[in-house]
């Protein structure tokens, strides 16, 4: 039987992809953040997974306004890096994995998840990034990707309490895969940022603290959290935060909080990284 | 009239929902054409002809030629789409946010790395000022 082994909540920064590729992981600004990186990749290496499920958003790369999918999953042999608007990021094609995809995709619809099927999609830096800051710079990532979208550029995302449900919808598609798997559930994005209007550059630390708290410990009260208080605490782009939730219902009820470490800033956000064992 | 929202209080802050989409759907697919390298370089040789393709209204346009960052999005500029513009430019992420708070970079950047702007006008009173009206 395939198994969820752990799940990373694992913040997308554009900057932090760029200061790995262009080499400036030890300069000044970057080497404090990149030292809090180790213990994750450490852990990653050690359990070295087969598969990982991203949970990430999609940033005007793939989707854009004519078409905007709530929640999609990727069903190709190979997912090439996005050009955002200043060329692709220089890392290897996403190796995915259609077997299984295939199989999350028809439990999730049969589970009452309405997900959307996409075979072909480049993914940007909300997926690639966080492959990096877990796996560094190889030559191939070394594990298959099943990417799983979910829309929170177009408000309303869904809520939290929906991106809860549909990790534990993933977790049930998972444990009813015939093959030997063992996968890794990213969620990423956040933790609190806005990168928009004059209110542009809030941090709230106190609120970000408090949601990883509750993300391990008490999963369903976070759930709960209305969108009006992510726009208000954790900023306009903070909303991200609802894919990590993706990422804990996929886990089941208990978890062990393996690393967690924060810091602030990388670029304009609270850069979040936490590893739970399942 | 579309009904009025419950973050409409935010302060400084411009909730890319259903009003600001249908207000800035042309201006985002034009937004949205910059991630083609031949599209890049048709705009930068030639920037209002290329937004002619697009069916920007002129208000849009002005933004777009002025480099008018905060008023791209009272336009209904999403910043991520923005972002491709300002990309367009040499611009960082970090650039284009604080351009929109009306801070010079280094003061922006500085405001970052003392650990951000504290979430003021979280509840909805005082704080930046709405983007918006």
């Amino acid at each position: 039987m395939a198994r969820i082994v752990g799940g990373v909540g694992c913040s997308h920064v554009p900057a932090v992809g760029a200061a790995i590729d262009k080499g400036k992981t030890g300069d000044p600004y970057w080497a404090p953040y990149f030292a809090k990186v180790e213990p994750a990749r450490s852990w990653m290496a050690d359990v070295a997974p087969d598969v990982c499920i991203v949970v990430y958003n999609d940033h005007a790369s793939a989707f854009s306004l004519e078409l905007v999918p709530t929640f999609a999953l990727g069903l190709a042999d190979e997912f090439p890096p996005a050009d955002e608007g200043y060329g692709p990021r220089p890392v290897p094609a996403v190796q995915g994995h259609p077997d299984f995809a295939w199989h999350v995709a028809e439990s999730l619809i049969l589970d009452e998840f309405d997900i959307t099927l996409v075979n072909e999609m480049p993914v940007d830096h909300g997926l690639t990034v966080p492959l990096s800051v877990l796996f560094g710079q190889p030559e191939a990532w070394p594990c298959r990707v099943v990417p799983v979208c979910v829309n929170v550029v177009q408000y309303p995302p869904p809520t939290g309490h929906r991106c809860y449900r549909l990790g534990q919808a993933i977790r049930r598609a998972v444990e009813s895969f015939g093959g030997d798997e063992r996968i890794v559930v990213l969620g990423t994005g956040g933790m609190s940022h806005q990168l928009q209007g004059q209110r542009a550059g809030l941090i709230n630390v106190e609120f970000d603290t408090a949601f990883l708290d509750g993300l391990v410990r008490d999963p369903e009260a976070v759930a709960r959290i209305p969108h009006i208080e992510y726009l208000r605490q954790a900023g306009s782009e903070g909303i991200e935060l609802v894919m990590w939730l993706v990422m804990r219902g996929a886990l089941g009820d208990a978890v062990d909080e393996v690393y967690r470490a924060t810091h602030v800033p990388t670029s304009n956000t609270h850069n979040g990284l936490l590893v739970l064992a399942a | 009239m579309p009904r009025p929202r419950e973050y409409d209080d935010i302060p400084g802050t411009v909730v890319f929902d259903g009003r600001r989409s249908r207000r800035g759907y042309a201006l985002n697919k034009f937004l949205m054409s910059l991630n083609d390298p031949a599209n890049r370089a048709s705009f930068k040789a030639d920037e209002a002809a290329y937004l002619d393709r697009f069916a920007v209204d002129d208000e849009q346009r002005e933004a777009v030629l002025g480099r008018e960052w905060l008023r791209l999005l009272e336009v209904g500029g999403n910043v991520y789409y923005t972002y491709k513009l300002a990309a367009c430019d040499g611009m960082t992420f970090q650039d284009l946010a604080g351009e929109q708070t009306g801070m010079p970079a280094e003061d922006f950047a500085r405001m970052m790395a003392a650990g951000g702007r504290r979430p003021e006008g979280a509840e909805g009173a005082g704080g930046a000022g709405r983007a918006d009206s």
